[in-house]
């Protein structure tokens, strides 16, 4: 048995891809498929220079299509397997996780949101929030978690194995490009010694006899007719539903008494929060609310804070793929919405506090 | 006199008969296959990969762990198995579009990496299952629904030559044979090759099988017979092109 990668509790200095990688060590991944794309390389880099060390596999497939699908072998045949994309590769991720979605099989994948449409930028965006919540030929049955600096990254990459294989939707760790290249501070621990129980992965294909008998599994995504699709998506769509409220995560703060509630994720979170801060030491009642499940997404808490407040501004590093999913959610609130779209490029909490006090 | 057809052991009785046209290959081919399992006793250490175009009906065929995946991905899904469990047998079934067209870089790239993992390819000469459009092995003058007055190689290029090109770019311990559902007893000895190579670890594997579409084809029984044999085979050269075992003195069939 080898040495678990984090024997106690120690504080690091790290960039984000490497912290990534160790979560993905800590989360007790067996085996990582990946093709390059900026800004995620790090990912690899640091997976494939621990991993050997662990026992831990790495395969470097011929483009995203392979990475993700071979993440799919890997957990069909019982092992923790991941990838990681960004961009045009999670353009090309979404034909293997609506595979995932489809036939229920557990999937981990870290996106490091670079810009788009296109090639675009390989430096920072959120534009893959539509992209990464309704991907693919389907009804978007996923989750998705928005994490905000990298003691989340860590904290939820764990998460995310957990919640891929309890409730066998695709789970999505959607970072950015700014998380995955910036150095920070952060508590790397062990989960299971705070713990954390880690869900062991089970095969799907290539199982032992039981008492001498092997069983056989015939695994399928194409159906006959209408109506056998039909009773799948409905009953899929109910299990979904059904798991959402104890898969919802969100932030809140000083929304009771606020005027303005700036409604924002990820990394822009942490300028709302910086900023709504800063309002509040000069008397502005400004208040903070932050999905940090964009799928599914905190609709009745946030429909909540949209009843009691004047104005939501909706402040995001795309030209509004979170607004999308903020107005379905608020569906039927008479609310005011403001918005700072800025697509592709990172937001202040400067500019928050002047755009605020603006519409104040 | 029994009236239940011989069939493979591995075969699932269940869903037979099977799903396949009257006359198509598909279901020669998988007898093959079936057969070469048996006679290795791999059954129960199998993992089977069904590509989408005709050989997704293949998705119940045996008594084998079974994945059905997307058109062109199998390749790399049983690809990702071995590489998570090296002590499964993976086989990839697909036809001439899967491992062509859509999923030829995982074709190529498997083969350059020296995947230890089996792929089998039917060759029927066209898209079977969307309807008997052009594929990369329609041969030239051959009329499909996309190519209606016949495929133009100035337009459309030659052939596919599937097996020579996986041999010109695999290495050593890899694998490589063309068989046709002509002869059933020679694609047995392929596929028997080719996963025996697998289980020694030597490297990668593949059989591309010649196959028969007479519902596409638009041909009654001797006619796609006469097409199988006398077309096909002068552009699709049936034999080893590979064979590690042949260097220690083993010939091939």
């Amino acid at each position: 048995m080898t040495e678990k990668p984090i024997q106690e509790e120690k504080r690091a200095f790290l960039t984000g891809n490497e912290v990534v990688a160790w979560a993905a060590l800590a989360a007790k991944a067996d085996i990582m498929y990946g093709y390059p794309i900026t800004p995620q390389n790090e990912i690899m880099h640091y997976w494939t220079r621990m991993a050997p060390k662990f026992g831990k596999r790495f395969l470097q497939t011929e483009d995203e299509l392979s990475a993700g699908f071979t993440t799919l072998g890997g957990v069909l045949a019982g092992r923790k397997a991941f990838t990681a994309t960004a961009g045009p590769g999670n353009t090309l991720m979404q034909e293997p996780m609506s595979m995932a979605e489809m036939m229920r099989i557990p999937s981990v994948v870290v996106v490091q949101q670079r810009g788009g449409p296109s090639t675009a930028t390989v430096i920072y965006s959120q534009q893959e929030v539509t992209m990464t919540t309704f991907g693919g030929n389907g009804e978007g049955f996923r989750i998705v978690y928005s994490p905000s600096n990298h003691q989340e990254l860590f904290d939820y990459t764990i998460k995310a194995f957990n919640t891929a294989w309890k409730y066998r939707f695709p789970t999505f760790v959607l970072g950015d490009g700014y998380q995955a290249k910036l150095r920070e501070s952060l508590t790397l621990y062990d989960p299971e010694a705070r713990g954390i129980e880690l869900i062991e992965p089970e095969p799907f294909l290539g199982t032992e006899p039981v008492n001498g008998t092997k069983s056989y599994t015939n695994m399928r995504n194409t159906y006959n007719t209408e109506d056998e699709l039909y009773d799948i998506i409905v009953r899929y769509g109910e299990e979904y539903k059904n798991i959402a409220p104890e898969v919802i995560e969100f932030q809140e703060f000083d929304c009771e008494d606020a005027d303005v509630v700036i409604v924002s994720h990820g990394v822009v979170s942490r300028a709302a929060k910086g900023a709504v801060q800063e309002l509040r030491s000069q008397g502005l009642k400004a208040g903070y609310f932050r999905p940090v499940t964009l799928r599914p997404f905190p609709a009745d808490q946030l429909r909540a804070i949209a009843d009691k407040t004047k104005t939501l501004l909706l402040v995001e590093s795309s030209y509004g793929q979170m607004s999308k999913l903020v107005k379905e959610a608020i569906f039927g609130s008479t609310v005011a919405l403001e918005y700072l779209l800025k697509p592709g490029v990172g937001v202040t909490s400067e500019e928050l506090v002047a755009k605020v006090k603006q519409m104040i | 006199m029994s009236t239940v057809p011989q069939m493979p052991k591995c075969w699932k009785v269940e869903s037979k008969p099977h799903k396949f046209c009257p006359g198509c290959g598909h279901g020669l081919v998988l007898k093959a296959l079936g057969e070469a399992i048996d006679e290795l006793g791999i059954q129960e250490k199998a993992v089977f990969g069904a590509d989408i175009g005709c050989s997704l009906l293949a998705w119940d065929f045996f008594d084998i762990d079974t994945v059905q995946t997307h058109h062109g991905r199998t390749t790399p899904v049983v690809t990702g198995v071995k590489r998570a469990n090296p002590d499964t047998i993976c086989i990839a079934y697909m036809g001439d579009g899967g491992g062509y067209a859509i999923g030829s870089q995982h074709l190529v790239n498997a083969a350059a990496r020296n995947e230890r993992i089996t792929v089998i390819l039917a060759n029927n000469c066209n898209y079977a299952m969307t309807g008997g459009q052009m594929a990369p092995t329609t041969l030239p003058g051959m009329k499909t629904e996309t190519s209606p007055y016949g495929r133009d190689v100035n337009e459309a290029g030659y052939p596919t030559q599937g097996p020579e090109m996986v041999a010109a770019i695999t290495r050593e311990g890899a694998y490589v044979a063309r068989g046709t559902v002509s002869n059933l007893k020679q694609l047995k000895g392929y596929f028997k090759k080719a996963l025996q190579n697998q289980m020694d670890g030597n490297g990668f594997s593949f059989v591309e099988a010649l196959s028969t579409c007479p519902t596409n084809w638009r041909t009654n029984a001797k006619d796609t017979w006469a097409f199988l044999e006398k077309e096909m085979t002068q552009y699709f050269k049936v034999g080893e092109i590979k064979n590690p075992a042949a260097k220690e003195g083993e010939s091939g069939e």
